[in-house]
């Protein structure tokens, strides 16, 4: 059956509905009209309710005749305005109301219901949804079906163990840290299920390594000492603490020990770059993928923004070296050698009380290239 | 297929609802029965499409059809199967489907048992329903359609809003419409009179009996949305003169009104005018209450819909409704015949009285629910009008009107002797007396308007019994006879007695609840001790549970009291991940009709958890005296006696029996 089809049945209904009326017979018409309620028969009817109200003494005779008398001259009046009132028939009118409902029923209903109904689409409950599964299926909706299953049996730890990963690659941060939470309860704690959580907690917290991740880190060198993701965020956490030396000599160690081929051996080693290589630390790896994802123009605003920033910070407090290192590397980069020369001489001037430190900005000009 | 079918059907009912709202007046004009009967059964095959279409909507929400705009909203697979049925009514889009759906049945029904009702009158009624029937198709249909598809249906739903996920809800909305729509009928009705210039004896015979079934459905959808509020949403209170709440109120203070003149209108043939004009207003406000909750000028826990256009459709719909109608009054109020005349002091009279006082205190709130927001749409000032105004103006309006009850049924139609019924209800006085003076003896604290407001609500139930009692001749015949009596008694006049001492029970809830509610609000760690009213309440300890479609932390406390264990509490706090929202599940203890609430609030980070405990004393009382007050309606419904009003005849002598 087609919707159509349906459609066409209830429209017929509908307009059966009112030609119903109209096609019946003048006499059962008139029948109606001779059996209808009146005045006159209410107050009759309240009459009869008097004399049963007098009968189970629930009134007193003086007060039944007062309303008695009442109701009569009701009754006299109504029944001197009602004019028997024969009913009249109008064939033309009853014509016209029978084409207004063949002819206006379904004008409305398809006027209406075209531009808002959608007939071409099927239902869809869920159930038969369920028992078919389509192939291309986003991830979004297999990972809403996993937490189904996982809602109903909550203590499937397998299922939390597939589930966490994808939820922290879907960015749901949050959502992730309960599921890893759930992975150590139901299946038991190790060194790699901990340095997971930890590693979700930092997602969650915008990549910072917070007291609660570090703690899981450490719960998991406790357990195995080698684990390499701890190891490697203990360092981060270390960095971000400003505690320099300690991530290098983290992941120095993790490097030594890492086997040749490990995956994560490059962000190691660049990591360790950004904090004990002799390399004047640039923009930190954050604004460098946030700027990745920048048009050209854009990304040099960003740039040229950031480096104005360091400039006027620089001007108000000379004291720091690495700044003015930072500021000479990127006018160098940005191909501004003029500005470069102009920002050296400035450092140089505003330092120029301090021998260690002019000593550490030679050096640090000497690798950038740019001689003195 | 269903969706679709659904969605057709309501649009037929739409163009049923056109033709019914023309074709019948026609018929009525050139007075032929053929074009008068189009109303009956139009009105009958609305009935059958809008509730298929709504059957379709509950079958897509069981279903869980989530390539429906309106089920991938507001419903979840996992949800329990009642609340996959009462989300259907727990959104906009359903709930206004529910509204034509009630008012398709009235109309239905009117049709149906229409037979003994004049027929130009029933083609008019008929009609002016399909009017209104029309407006609310259309704005359903245009602004609010809940059969909007989505093409790439999402594999699973929003979930409906937690709070609303609750058995209080299942029955509130419905019950509320079932109130506000039933006013439609003597709305209908009163257009007819004043379409047809006349007020028929057959009118006034059915508009009572109508406005009395519509007045049960809203007081009990009152109270029930009163108490849905107080154990759900976790505050402990049960009335916060919020402007939604205040909507419901204005339709039940009027519709009080109403069903009181409708009495005197089919008992004396008498305030045809009056009632007319407010059966006018009762719908009026009913349709303002519609417009309140439904335009998203109020926000407010109701405030699940909320759209501009929507409004703005509303207030279409309100001002050519109520301004219709109201115009039409003024200009054919005048032609209609006056009915019969009374003394002031008469059973007529005492209603009007009542007339006065429910309509102005009707009005106060209605200017306390508007004035915020007409101040804000002109100076942008935001005011909130509160408790304070409403139990200044409100509360003295009922103090006289709560005195009056108990005289009214105590005096005779159309000449009473005042005088007689004061002596009558002597009993009731000295009983509220004695009651004062107990109350100023035992109750500590609290404010000194307590005691006499419970004198006052003992002496509207007093004076409620007194006339049972009177009309029964109890302690005058002996006793067999006045048992019989009473057993002989109408039903009605049951009735009476329950709404009106139910008015009582209600007064006193509310005083003790008020006045000596204690509460201990604090945080509790396991094994901490708190004490209130008498109550010792020791926390257990927390626990997690996982529900269908939420995870709940239930704290489960031991209630002592004197030293002997009582009972086990267990308060719980949802959260539901779907909408990502919490709600609070209140545990209650009744003990009597008084009740220990505790409701949980957040954990602290040392693992302790904010608690609120009330003892409400009598806090029941509040909801019992509503429930009186439609089981009396119901049993006034129930008797199917035509009422007649027996007039007092001039001359005649005092008796003590008053009439009926």
């Amino acid at each position: 059956m087609t919707p159509w089809f349906v459609f066409a049945l209830m429209t017929v209904a509908a307009i059966f509905a009112v030609l119903w009326p109209l096609g019946r017979g003048n006499r059962d018409a008139s029948q109606d009209l001779e059996g209808q309620g009146s005045e006159t028969a209410v107050y009759k009817d309240q009459l009869a309710e008097i004399e049963r109200d007098l009968a189970a003494g629930l009134i007193a005779a003086p007060e039944a005749e007062a309303a008695r008398v009442e109701i009569g001259r009701r009754l006299l009046a109504a029944a001197s305005s009602e004019q028997a009132s024969a009913g009249q028939s109008h064939v033309n009118w009853r014509r016209a109301a029978a084409v207004l409902a063949l002819i206006g029923v379904p004008l409305v209903a398809i006027g209406v219901y075209a531009p808002l109904g959608s007939p071409q689409l099927k239902d869809f409950p869920l159930a038969e949804r369920s028992r078919a599964p389509n192939m291309a299926q986003s991830l979004e909706n297999l990972v809403t079906q996993v937490e189904q299953h996982l809602e109903k049996n909550p203590t499937d730890g397998r299922g939390w163990n597939v589930l966490a990963p994808v939820l922290e690659r879907l960015g749901r941060y949050d959502d992730a840290v309960r599921a890893y939470r759930n992975v150590l309860t139901y299946s038991g704690e190790n060194a790699e299920r901990h340095s997971d959580l930890g590693e979700a907690l930092s997602a969650a917290a915008g990549g910072v390594v917070t007291a609660e991740a570090k703690s899981e880190f450490e719960r998991a060198l406790a357990l195995n000492a080698e684990e390499p993701k701890a190891n490697y965020f203990l360092g981060l956490a270390a960095e971000q603490d400003g505690r320099k030396d300690d991530a290098a000599k983290i992941w120095r160690g993790l490097l030594a020990k890492a086997p040749a081929d490990a995956p994560w051996r490059p962000l190691v080693a660049s990591s360790l770059v950004r904090v004990g290589g002799s390399a004047a630390p640039a923009l930190s790896d954050e604004t460098l993928a946030a700027a990745k994802d920048l048009s050209e123009g854009d990304r040099g605003a960003m740039v040229r923004g950031m480096v104005e920033r360091l400039a006027t910070r620089l001007k108000q407090n000379g004291d720091d070296v690495d700044g003015w290192l930072r500021l000479v590397r990127a006018y160098l980069v940005m191909g501004e050698r003029d500005k470069a020369k102009a920002a050296l001489s400035d450092a140089r001037q505003a330092i120029a009380n301090d021998a260690d430190r002019l000593r550490q900005l030679n050096e640090g000009l000497k690798n950038l290239g740019l001689d003195g | 297929m269903i969706a679709e079918s659904g969605h057709y059907a309501l649009v037929l009912a739409l163009a049923l609802a056109l033709i019914q709202s023309i074709v019948p007046l026609i018929g009525a004009r050139l007075n032929d029965a053929a074009l008068m009967n189009v109303a009956r059964s139009t009105a009958l095959a609305q009935l059958l499409f809008v509730g298929a279409s709504f059957i379709a909507l509950v079958t897509l929400h069981v279903a869980s059809d989530f390539s429906v705009a309106n089920v991938y909203e507001n419903s979840h697979s996992m949800k329990p199967l009642i609340y996959k049925i009462t989300g259907v009514w727990g959104n906009h889009e359903g709930s206004m489907l529910l509204w034509v759906s009630i008012l398709a049945l009235f109309g239905g029904l009117v049709a149906l048992f229409g037979n003994n009702l004049p027929l130009s009158l029933r083609a008019h009624v008929l009609s002016v329903q399909a009017w209104v029937a029309s407006a609310f198709y259309l704005f359903i249909l245009m602004t609010s359609n809940p059969f909007l598809r989505i093409a790439n249906p999402p594999i699973e739903g929003r979930d409906l809003n937690p709070v609303l996920q609750d058995i209080g809800l299942a029955v509130h909305p419905p019950m509320l419409y079932l109130g506000y729509v039933g006013f439609s009928i003597s709305f209908s009705f009163a257009i007819a009179a004043l379409m047809e210039g006349r007020i028929d004896a057959a009118w006034a015979r059915w508009v009572r009996p109508w406005t009395l079934m519509a007045w049960i459905f809203l007081t009990l959808g009152i109270a029930m949305g009163s108490y849905w509020a107080y154990y759900e949403l976790g505050w402990g209170g049960w009335w916060f003169w919020d402007p939604v709440e205040n909507a419901s109120l204005m339709p039940w203070l009027a519709g009080t009104a109403l069903l009181h003149s409708a009495l005197v209108m089919e008992k004396r043939n008498a305030l045809k005018v009056w009632t007319i004009l407010l059966s006018i207003l009762t719908f009026s406000l009913s349709l303002l209450g519609t417009f309140l909750v439904r335009s998203g000028v109020l926000t407010s826990v109701h405030a699940f819909a909320s759209d501009p256009t929507r409004g703005v459709f509303i207030l279409l719909i309100l001002c050519v409704f109520i301004g219709g109608s109201l115009s039409l009054y003024a200009a054919r109020a005048s032609s209609l015949k006056q009915g019969g005349l009374f003394a002031p002091i008469s059973r007529e009279g005492a209603l009007v009285l009542n007339n006065l006082f429910l309509t102005t205190a009707c009005a106060t709130v209605l200017v306390g629910t508007l004035y915020p927001l007409g101040l804000e749409v002109l100076t942008h000032e935001k005011i909130s009008v509160g408790a304070p105004f409403f139990n200044l103006t409100f509360g003295p309006l009922f103090v006289p009107l709560l005195i009056a009850v108990p005289f009214g049924p105590m005096l005779a139609w159309k000449r009473g002797d005042l005088l007689g019924a004061a002596q009558r209800l002597m009993a009731a006085g000295i009983g509220a007396l004695l009651v004062l003076a107990l109350v100023w003896a035992w109750a500590r604290g609290g404010s000194a308007l307590a005691a006499p407001a419970i004198a006052l609500a003992v002496f509207v139930i007093l004076g409620s019994l007194t006339d049972l009692v009177e009309r029964a001749g109890l302690f005058r015949v002996p006793f067999a006879t006045a048992l019989s009596r009473a057993r002989g008694l109408p039903r009605s006049v049951w009735g009476t007695a329950f709404a009106h001492a139910g008015l009582g029970v209600a007064l006193i809830g509310i005083v003790c609840e008020t006045t000596w509610n204690s509460e201990y609000i604090g945080t509790m760690k396991p094994e901490d001790v708190a004490k209130v009213a008498g109550y010792e309440l020791k926390l257990d300890g927390l626990l997690q549970r996982q529900g269908p479609n939420f995870r709940e932390m239930i704290a489960q406390f031991e209630v002592f009291s004197d030293g002997d264990k009582v009972s086990v509490m267990a308060p719980s706090k949802r959260s539901f991940s779907t909408r990502g929202s919490s709600t609070t599940e209140a545990a209650l203890l009744t003990r009597g009709a008084s009740q220990l609430y505790v409701s949980l609030g957040d954990v602290t980070s040392e693992g302790a958890i904010a608690v609120r405990i009330y003892h409400k004393p009598l806090v029941l009382l509040i909801w019992w005296g509503p429930v009186l007050m439609a089981f009396g309606g119901m049993l006034s419904l129930s008797d199917r006696r035509l009422r007649v009003g027996a007039p007092k005849p001039a001359r005649a002598q005092q008796r003590l029996q008053p009439a009926e």
